[in-house]
């Protein structure tokens, strides 16, 4: 089996599997991601561009009660989904709820520019070139598998997104609070009469999506440069992954997340200079084909 | 009582309006323009922008009261040849610029020099790396003054084959600076007997997960890994080659660009034991330290200096020279004089020492190959370098000959 996929493509297998394992790895990050748009989207009708900037607060803010607090790993685990939270309840409160009459575009410039304003100020306070995170000492160290080196922490993220993802699709689908969320998706003002609070409702929401996407920066603190515009590389894809999955559908981003993140792990042993754009490709296909995504309904 | 009709007030309000105006053109007349044209917002913005804009101005400020003004302005390139070019021309055609300094990424670079030739204004370049700018790109309106690519190679790339690292795979940056690295290095690794197995080319910018081309340069069994990149790509590099054990499968890293920015954001635990070049460290001899005293207080608080920022303070420290040597009106009118005049002057400042400017527009002063040392080793702030060797400015660079530059006869 193995000779015959080396002869057939060409690269050795241990080569190919590795990329697969990868893919999987980078997908648990486009999956948590784009996870927090679909929710995000599904209930507020905003497309939240300051994610990205989120993203990056969590790893930030996770360095930031390392090297300020004392508080490794495991606490900014905890702490910096709820503290970015809180600003994304803020922010909403403040500046989103004042947009929900009006077209998806002005939702869209606000958050974009929020996203750009957030991202200038750490720049400007903590430089380009981005802070040293290690990996927590329970997590380092890696398992050889025989045909690659995995290290532990890979493996932890891949099953801790994996489940945040089970949780986040558990809630909206299977309890009370995920009907109401999905009822005021659908007429906000009938479960505005039955007396649910609609409005608290949206900000928490809002904050949740943002906790998500600080959740993944606390993730990719340890593997990638902590620097402010490490959203910006990461955020474009992951738009791609919602529309691809299908703006607002939470098991088509996450299976989007995951699928697309190998997509672009195999496209790295075979061309890899496309391995950038290969997202877009498929985007364009998808959208010609089904314009409301995968998963999404028209 | 004269007559007061429209005609003579028409006349009173020429008259007053040509005053400040004569005056305004008397003073531009008198004052070299001076832009920096850098990343300040992007992966390279530490390596250049703030501290390089710092640099320009401490060199600025040092050539104040000399018979004429100067003026410093700025902008950011956002790493596009297409931004850096249309802000170039701005600058000349619209703002008067003399002298534009740096460029930033190779790209840019390249771009932007096509049009300081065409508009024939001064282009002092101090941090962008492609070698190309002193061979087949090479113009007498340049001069490239801090490293590139061949000094690298030659460096860095010389130093690992001679330490036994005989077999290469190259993880390159997809754009002018990393294809010029990779091709320099690779020259010097066949010359000196090495192997170079192969080369994956990585999109620029966008790539923040290595991981992959890592996993692919080791199932090459190289036994040098060399990253012809730079800023956060270089950072993800060497943090995700430890976490995925090919550092301690024996694997070497070549650096090929490392600046003490991307050091300082690794930290030591992390880079201990690599190997890199730069032209200047502040902590190299007493006038490097006198320099980065005189700077200190306006610079970024938590990046420390490279050479790119000094390149940018002795480049237009340099570029003033000249002026000041051939009158300002004569330095305004034409710009390839100035960079003749430049080359024909001996350069000595306090980052990069004595030195001269070859015909190709070549900067020459020592290149210096560096080991980052441990923690234990570490003695305060920015304390990171051992120095290992000393290659002087002629035999650092690329000898004239092979660059191919219209500009030397041969």
């Amino acid at each position: 089996m193995l000779e015959i996929i080396e002869n057939f493509l060409g690269i050795p297998a241990p080569l190919l599997f590795g990329q697969l394992l990868l893919g999987l790895i980078n997908g648990a990050f486009y999956a948590m991601l784009s996870l927090g748009l679909a929710v995000i989207f599904g209930l507020l009708n905003i497309i939240n561009f300051t994610h990205g900037a989120q993203f990056m607060m969590g790893a930030f803010v996770a360095w930031m009660l390392l090297a300020w607090g004392g508080l490794g790993y495991w606490w900014a685990l905890l702490i910096a989904p709820l503290i970015v939270g809180a600003t994304g309840v803020v922010i909403e409160r403040l500046m989103i709820s004042r947009l929900y009459k009006l077209d998806h575009l002005y939702g869209l410039l606000l958050t974009f520019g929020i996203g750009l304003i957030i991202e200038g100020l750490f720049r400007n306070h903590f430089g380009s070139s981005g802070l040293p995170y290690r990996i927590p000492a329970e997590l380092s160290g890696a398992w050889d598998l025989g045909f690659m080196f995995m290290p532990v922490y890979r493996g932890w993220v891949v099953v801790f997104a994996l489940a945040c993802c089970l949780a986040t699709w558990l809630v909206i689908e299977k309890t009370r609070l995920g009907a109401y969320l999905r009822a005021a998706t659908e007429n906000a003002a009938l479960v505005q009469a039955f007396g649910v609070n609609v409005p608290r409702m949206i900000t928490l929401t809002y904050g949740a999506g943002v906790a998500l996407a600080a959740l993944a920066g606390v993730l990719a603190a340890p593997i990638y440069s902590v620097n402010p515009q490490m959203g910006t590389n990461l955020i474009i894809v992951v738009f791609a992954v919602v529309v691809i999955g299908g703006m607002g559908s939470i098991l088509g981003s996450v299976i989007t997340g995951f699928g697309l993140g190998i997509v672009e792990g195999l496209t790295k042993v075979f061309w890899p200079e496309a391995s950038a754009t290969v997202i877009f490709v498929i985007m364009a296909i998808v959208l010609l084909a089904r314009p409301a995504g995968l998963f999404g309904r028209a | 009582m004269t007559e007061i009709n429209r005609r003579t007030v028409l006349a009173a309000g020429a008259g007053l309006g040509g005053l400040p105006f004569t005056r305004a053109r008397a003073q531009a007349a008198n004052t070299i323009k001076i832009a920096l044209l850098c990343d300040f917002s992007g992966t390279y913005r530490d390596v250049t922008g703030p501290n390089e804009l710092a640099c320009v101005r401490q060199a600025a400020a040092e050539f104040a009261n000399r018979g004429f003004n100067i003026e410093v302005t700025f902008a950011d390139n956002q790493n596009r040849a297409d931004v850096g070019s249309n802000i170039a021309r701005t600058w000349f055609d619209r703002d008067g610029v003399d002298c534009l300094v740096d460029g930033g990424a190779s790209s840019v670079a390249l771009a932007v020099n096509d049009v300081v030739r065409e508009k024939n204004k001064v282009y002092v370049n101090s941090s962008s790396a492609t070698s190309d700018l002193t061979g087949r790109a090479c113009s007498p309106n340049l001069v490239h003054w801090t490293y590139d690519t061949y000094m690298l190679a030659k460096s860095t790339g010389g130093a690992t084959v001679r330490a036994g690292g005989d077999s290469w795979y190259f993880i390159t940056a997809d754009y002018a600076f990393g294809h010029a690295l990779e091709r320099d290095t690779a020259n010097f690794v066949r010359q000196a007997g090495g192997r170079v197995l192969g080369q994956v080319r990585t999109p620029f910018p966008g790539t923040s997960d290595f991981s992959s081309f890592l996993l692919q340069a080791q199932t090459s069994r190289a036994k040098v890994i060399g990253l012809a990149n730079a800023g956060s790509d270089t950072i993800n590099c060497i943090k995700q080659a430890a976490e995925f054990g090919l550092t301690r499968r024996g694997i070497k890293l070549a650096s090929l660009l490392m600046f003490m920015p991307d050091v300082h954001s690794l930290g030591l635990e992390a880079t201990q034991g690599l190997i890199c070049t730069e032209t200047f460290y502040w902590d190299l001899n007493d006038r490097t330290r006198a320099f980065t005293n005189r700077v200190r207080a306006n610079l970024q608080p938590n990046v420390p200096l490279c050479m790119n920022h000094a390149g940018g303070y002795a480049s237009v420290l340099h570029y003033l020279k000249a002026v000041a040597d051939m009158g300002v009106a004569q330095a305004k009118a034409n710009g390839a004089e100035v960079v003749a005049r430049m080359k024909a002057m001996p350069c000595d400042d306090d980052c990069f020492g004595p030195g001269s400017i070859r015909q190709d527009g070549r900067k020459l002063h020592p290149a210096y190959l560096f080991e980052v040392k441990s923690p234990a080793e570490s003695r305060g702030q920015y304390d990171y370098y051992k120095l290992l060797q000393t290659t002087a400015g002629n035999d650092a660079f690329r000898p004239m000959a092979e660059g191919n530059c219209s500009l030397v006869r041969s």
